[in-house]
């Protein structure tokens, strides 16, 4: 696909999500934690670019979200509780990322989802400051001094969420376009090779590493944002897993594919929460079973070889 | 030492109480680790078979006894529950699912054994509804043992005492046995060493693999069944189990049987421990332990490193 039909494609996307939020105001809530969930699967989608699955990015979802909850009480500004949760999401990336960097498929795996529990537990437990499994809820929090309330919040969370979505999609497309992206593919199929070349493949793992998780620190502090309260199950594994099951879901193909995924995870959800309510894990865990089995490009390579079909 | 002699209690029962957890922990994780060796792939729905080796556990636990039959009966019923589990769930999961994605990619088999876990932890909501499950009736027919231990008695049930590190040792005996010296448990040692060549040799792999699965999935719902008299049975039980069997899988090094048991007292002690003295770390601590062994031996305390391929 060239890469003018997939700018098309994004902004067309951008607009069906627009006329959709307006057209159906329940669905400005979904929509908007979609396009946040996609952002973390971006950060998940580079790191399967290199093989690795990680099973703790949630632990950068939670980081942000609880940044911003916190935050908020001290300046509650979203233009700025944005960024800094992301930068923050960033710097204990990095710092996480220089110990995993070393390990690779499993290991890389467990030790990922190891610190995510961690985090998990110590949010869970220091109760005095997180109030535990409760949460926190958010503090009243302004966008260029205005209020972020109502219905004109939910319209600002979703454009701050849609922009972020393009501007971030459209890095990451350039940055598996560029010698980074080549370098990253070369970490799956044959990593001594990179070694032989002169790119170490722990740089380039490190790097992608803290893009992932500066984009898994956007999403947690626009869905603190979008739900106004935080709890520690945004830093369980299964979080964690959603974001897997969401980029497998999506296809992992293009940029485009985390939203198309993240969008049907939670429609999904919703309807099968609303039909099923004690049973839409078992109809989430069949849809990703049946994406697995019949269609494993996700639901971006359905499309795309539709479309080289025709 | 002055802390030793006024904590004396407290030592000890972290110490009984981190050995009956420690081997509970165990059945669990050296069935994963069976599992990994042979199919390559975390099956992160182990836990889920634990939680239903408990529940089926205490379902016939709870009939049989509101049919008047003995208590004594209740130690027969665990076992037979979790052959049950593993003879009709290990099979099926083994052959409908994982013999299908056997040569697809890593992360792929990651997930399908992720939406599983989905699936089955749905199901086993809507069979044994939410509210919490207890079959205490072995523990309670086995009654509490004093245990001396310096200068004090310290009063422990005789089921956790003796029923569950003896099934743990006992297991442990047996596979190792098995694996060692029985034409079975060679040929498993073949297909989790080289599958192509244990073929070429004339070795059943489908076969071996299909055994191996159905034992680790009966080992897991035995840790559940076992545990069961011990704990309340509640939704989630699965989910905790399974991150921290990954734990002691990395930490014993993946393919270790001997291990897994070192890894499992390692991590079981600590956190009994953690429970008496510092309460909040409880969950902290075997990441803590997995953490800072793969930090000095990324292959794990008893694993081989890999050689890598060029």
């Amino acid at each position: 696909m060239t890469r003018r039909s997939e700018t098309l494609l994004a902004l067309a996307g951008a607009v069906l999500i627009l006329v959709l939020a307006y057209a159906v105001p329940w669905l400005r809530f979904v929509l908007t934690i979609a396009l946040a969930k996609g952002l973390a699967v971006l950060g998940i989608l580079l790191l399967l670019r290199a093989g690795q699955v990680s099973f703790g990015h949630a632990l950068y979802l939670a980081l942000a979200a609880y940044t911003v909850a916190f935050g908020a009480v001290l300046v509650p500004e979203a233009l700025l509780l944005l960024p800094a949760a992301a930068l923050l999401a960033g710097i204990v990336g990095l710092l996480i990322g220089l110990f995993v960097v070393r390990y690779r498929e499993i290991f890389f795996g467990m030790l990922n989802l190891a610190l995510s529990m961690v985090f998990y537990s110590v949010l869970e437990k220091f109760y005095a400051l997180t109030h535990g499994a409760d949460g926190i809820r958010l503090p009243p929090v302004t966008f260029l001094g205005r209020p972020l309330a109502g219905e004109s919040g939910e319209w600002t969370v979703l454009g701050l969420a849609l922009v972020l979505a393009l501007a971030c999609g459209a890095l990451v497309r350039v940055a598996l376009a560029s010698p980074l992206g080549e370098a990253l593919a070369g970490i799956k199929t044959r990593e001594t090779r990179l070694d032989f070349m002169g790119v170490s493949p722990k740089r380039v793992l490190l790097a992608a590493y803290v893009a992932s998780a500066v984009m898994a620190g956007f999403a947690g502090a626009i869905i603190a944002l979008t739900t106004r309260h935080v709890t520690p199950a945004l830093s369980y594994w299964t979080t964690s897993g959603e974001l897997v099951f969401i980029a497998i879901l999506g296809g992992a193909g293009s940029v485009i594919g985390p939203f198309l995924g993240a969008a049907a995870y939670e429609l999904t959800r919703v309807y099968a929460a609303a039909t099923f309510a004690n049973a839409w894990q078992l109809v989430l865990g069949l849809v990703l079973l049946g994406v697995i089995v019949f269609a494993p490009g996700g639901i971006w390579g359905m499309i795309s070889s539709r479309r080289r079909a025709a | 030492m002055a802390w030793l002699s006024e904590n004396g209690i407290l030592v000890g029962l972290a110490l009984l109480d981190g050995l009956s957890y420690a081997a509970a922990v165990f059945m669990v994780a050296v069935g994963l680790n069976l599992v990994f060796g042979v199919l390559r792939v975390l099956n992160v729905a182990h836990g889920s078979l634990y939680a239903i080796g408990g529940y089926t556990a205490a379902s016939i636990g709870l009939f049989a006894a509101s049919l008047g039959a003995p208590p004594w009966l209740g130690l027969p019923i665990l076992l037979a529950a979790s052959v049950l589990v593993g003879v009709v769930l290990g099979p099926l999961i083994e052959r409908l699912l994982l013999r299908r994605m056997q040569d697809r990619e890593p992360v792929l088999q990651l997930l399908v054994t992720f939406a599983l876990f989905m699936i089955l932890e749905d199901l086993q909501k809507l069979v044994w509804g939410v509210q919490p499950v207890v079959f205490d009736a072995p523990l309670k027919w086995l009654g509490t043992v004093d245990v001396p231990f310096g200068t004090d008695v310290i009063p422990f049930t005789a089921y956790q005492l003796y029923v569950l590190p003896g099934v743990a040792l006992a297991t442990l005996a047996i596979l190792a046995y098995v694996l060692r010296y029985t034409l079975t448990g060679r040929m498993v040692v073949a297909v989790t060493v080289d599958r192509e060549a244990a073929r070429a040799m004339g070795i059943d792999a489908a076969k071996v693999t299909m055994l191996t699965f159905t034992v680790g999935a009966a080992l897991a719902a035995l840790g559940g069944a076992l545990a069961a008299p011990t704990v309340s049975l509640v939704p989630g039980v699965g989910a905790s189990t399974i991150v921290l069997s990954f734990a002691v899988v990395a930490t014993a090094g993946l393919g270790q049987i001997e291990g897994a048991a070192v890894a499992a007292l390692l991590i079981g002690l600590g956190r009994s421990f953690a429970v008496y003295v510092a309460p909040e770390f409880e969950v902290v601590v075997p990441y803590a332990i997995m953490v800072a062994v793969l930090l000095f031996r990324p292959q794990g305390l008893f694993g081989v490193a890999e050689t890598r391929r060029i």
